[in-house]
């Protein structure tokens, strides 16, 4: 139980980072620290003490394997997860040549 | 960006060829064991920038890969998809594993159906896909230090 | 039910063979843009029809069964739900193809259009928790990619504030998901539902729809999360605004939420009338703060982004009501606003085509020089306000009944006046674009934009005069497929 609240600290660590920082990139790593977080939620969830990795090499094993499926999960969400960040730095890129800063409270040009 | 000294470089000429050769294992072998085509693509791809971090950006093969990135992106999807459309035609059924090319016997390299073709499928789009996201941002950096 | 998997697997193609094919032959992505969008509003309409005397058709994908493999649930909310996407994706390819002369890289645009498509009717059929997080991811990223297809500042800094918004809905969604799966050990919608009757109204359980909650009215703008709509919407190009604006919040945000409050949590307003006031409060909170923040608009778009946070209130509203009449009114509103907030976005769009200013008060006189588009917009808004023949009409009035049935006579005056405030920024738009005279050179927008808005001009008519058999055909299956509630389990999980 105790594992499982420090990945919600994580998160919640990483959601202060995204909220409070004024820095693009450190924004850019609050959002890394909450997808970590969750990714390892998951992978704890499937985990079982005393369990083998779920590949199956011979025909007879035994069958006490890990949850496989938070693993496959994990893996799916690491993918988006690399499709975001990379997004969010050419964004970054992309603000830093046409403002010269990449501090969050001098880039309003749209009023409101 | 500038490539890196000479020892450097020799190594990457030895090395860079069996780390491609390892990604290819990996995205083979992915029915198998663990791995499998995203796994293999970030291994293939990491040996495609360490090229470019040796030898520098603006390399003639660079630019030669860099310009086929999208269409090799769309090859892998295409083969991912048309795996998944082979179920519908035949059976109805989207996803379906069709034996078309039979399934093998269990734990031999060829077998597990049409799972190993979408496993290359991914491999390619995940190896453009990943390097041509390193030379995007390789090539800004070239820009801004101009 | 074969179109189902085709729902995904045809604008998929499309996406994956636009990059390929477009460099040899320039129109190539268009040209099969706009087939691949009709042939889905083809589907679309077969959908309606095959599900006719049918509450559910489950589809396996490789013939897995429910709970171990992915499906897709179709049931009458979803057909609707694809009905809806697949007629302004539709008309928004229509004004594309002409529209995006402005803009280079057109095949990135055409790409990222259908991969959203795809995720927009991935998310609407779908049957399983984890495959409709990557079906929002991916319709979210193609959309925070086309609100900066532009790349000027503006559009950049409109684009980063929705993605910083947008991912941080995406991360909750996803802790939310980590936790019911650690409390349930499944990923099917109707297995989940299953597991959750045993906990019903514990801690958990009420903490989990908080999650889900927080993150669905992030993505559906509503009141205290709204700020990024009103930048990002008008950033991007028109027929992406029409289509964001139309469709896409309905789907990330209130089609998944009604959803899960009435199928998988199994709440009802007589079960829980505490949570359905929280629902009702939201709905008000959007309607009155957005109308009015409209009002002192000075942006064509940007008033339009003002006007659709308010109006998603309105269907917030009448989810919240919880009657049938309140949800059947909520239903045929999503219908009703998305065509006609298309349409406004639309001859946005033509206006700032022809003209390059969306400031309404630059413009002028175009009431003369484009009577197409505007008169285009005069449909648009008044079926947005409510004026009888059109069908924004009956869904706000089945809100306004649903409230009185309910006891909530002060509700339906605070929601038909507020059509007042609707009428107040329209006409503001109104006469300050097409009746003022101050002749701005202007001339008619191009024959296949012209086309696309009268298409969804002549589907307000035509759905507003056949209210009848819309009714029988389209909104009240799907008003009782969600007044079901959790015999949706039975119907996924008891054929097996």
């Amino acid at each position: 139980m105790l594992i499982f609240i420090s990945c919600i600290i994580l998160f919640l660590i990483g959601l202060y980072a995204v909220v409070a920082k004024r820095n693009l990139l450190k924004i850019a790593i609050g959002f890394c620290i909450m997808e970590y977080a969750v990714n390892m939620l998951f992978a704890l969830i499937g985990f079982k003490s005393g369990a083998i990795d779920p590949v199956i090499t011979k025909v007879d094993m035994p069958h006490n394997f890990v949850d496989p499926l938070p693993q496959a999960l994990v893996l799916t969400a690491i993918v988006i997860g690399v499709g975001t960040t990379a997004l969010f730095l050419s964004f970054i890129v992309r603000i830093y040549e046409k403002f010269k800063t990449l501090d969050v409270s001098e880039i309003k040009k749209l009023k409101g | 960006m500038g490539g890196m000294s000479l020892i450097v470089r020799r190594i990457t000429e030895i090395v860079c060829g069996f780390i491609f050769m390892y990604g290819l294992y990996i995205i083979l072998h992915g029915h198998l064991t663990p791995g499998g085509g995203f796994a293999g693509g970030v291994i293939i791809a990491g040996s495609l920038i360490l090229r470019v971090l040796a030898f520098g950006s603006g390399t003639e093969s660079e630019r030669m890969l860099s310009k086929r990135i999208p269409k090799l992106m769309s090859v892998g999807l295409l083969i991912f998809w048309g795996a998944a459309f082979t179920g519908l035609l035949m059976a109805g059924i989207f996803f379906l594993n069709a034996p078309i090319f039979g399934l093998g016997t269990p734990f031999h390299l060829l077998s597990a159906g049409l799972i190993p073709i979408c496993n290359i499928g991914i491999g390619i789009n995940v190896a453009a896909g990943l390097f041509s996201i390193f030379l995007a941002f390789a090539a800004v950096k070239y820009f801004m230090e101009e | 039910m074969i179109f189902l998997p085709l729902l995904i697997a045809l604008p998929l193609f499309s996406a994956f063979v636009i990059p390929l094919l477009s460099k040899l032959w320039k129109p190539f992505a268009p040209v099969i843009g706009n087939i691949t969008t009709f042939v889905l509003f083809i589907f679309s309409l077969y959908g309606i029809a095959a599900i006719q005397g049918f509450p559910m058709l489950v589809y396996k994908f490789g013939n897995w069964p429910p709970p171990i493999g992915i499906i897709f649930s179709f049931d009458a909310f979803s057909a609707f739900m694809v009905f809806v996407i697949s007629i302004i994706v539709f008309s928004g390819a229509l004004f594309a193809t002409k529209y995006l002369n402005h803009y280079t890289g057109q095949w990135k645009f055409w790409t990222l259009y259908m991969l959203l498509t795809t995720g927009l009717m991935g998310i609407s059929v779908t049957g399983d928790l984890f495959n409709m997080f990557v079906w929002i991811e991916i319709s979210a990223i193609a959309s925070y990619a086309l609100v900066s297809f532009g790349i000027e500042a503006e559009e950049l800094e409109a684009s980063l504030k929705y993605m910083v918004m947008g991912e941080i809905a995406g991360m909750t969604l996803l802790l939310a998901i980590a936790l019911i799966y650690a409390k349930t050990s499944t990923l099917n919608l109707a297995d989940i539902a299953l597991s959750f009757q045993t906990i019903q109204y514990s801690k958990f359980y009420w903490s989990i729809l908080a999650l889900l909650l927080f993150a669905f009215s992030v993505k559906a703008a509503l009141v205290p999360f709204h700020f990024w709509l009103p930048d990002a919407h008008p950033a991007a190009p028109a027929p992406i605004s029409s289509l964001l604006s139309g469709v896409f919040i309905k789907v990330l945000g209130v089609y998944t939420s009604a959803r899960f409050i009435f199928n998988i949590f199994g709440l009802t307003r007589e079960n829980a009338p505490f949570f359905f006031n929280i629902l009702v409060g939201i709905g008000l909170l959007s309607i009155v703060y957005a109308g009015i923040t409209a009002l002192s608009q000075k942006d064509y778009k940007r008033l339009l982004g003002f006007s659709t946070i308010s109006q998603v209130g309105y269907i917030m509203l009448g989810l919240g009501i919880g009657n049938f009449y309140g949800i059947a009114g909520a239903v045929l509103y999503i219908l009703a606003h998305g065509i006609s907030k298309a349409l406004l976005f639309l001859t946005s769009g033509s206006v700032v085509y022809v003209t390059g200013e969306r400031n309404i008060e630059k413009l002028g006189g175009l009431g003369e020089s484009m009577p197409t588009t505007a008169w285009s917009f005069r449909f648009g808004a008044l079926s947005l306000i409510g004026l009888p023949p059109l069908i924004g009409f009956f869904a706000k009035f089945l809100i306004a009944l649903g409230a009185i049935k309910q006891g909530f006579l002060w509700l339906a005056i605070v929601a038909i006046g507020f059509s007042g405030v609707t009428l107040g920024y329209l006409l503001k738009i109104e006469n300050n674009v097409y009746l003022k005279k101050n002749g701005v050179e202007a001339k008619e927008a191009p024959f296949l934009m012209r086309v696309a808005m009268v298409f969804l001009v002549i589907l307000l008519l035509v759905l507003g005069i056949g209210y009848k058999p819309l009714m029988d055909f389209v909104i009240q299956p799907a008003t009782d497929a969600l007044l079901r509630g959790t015999e949706y389990i039975n119907l996924i999980l008891g054929g097996i």
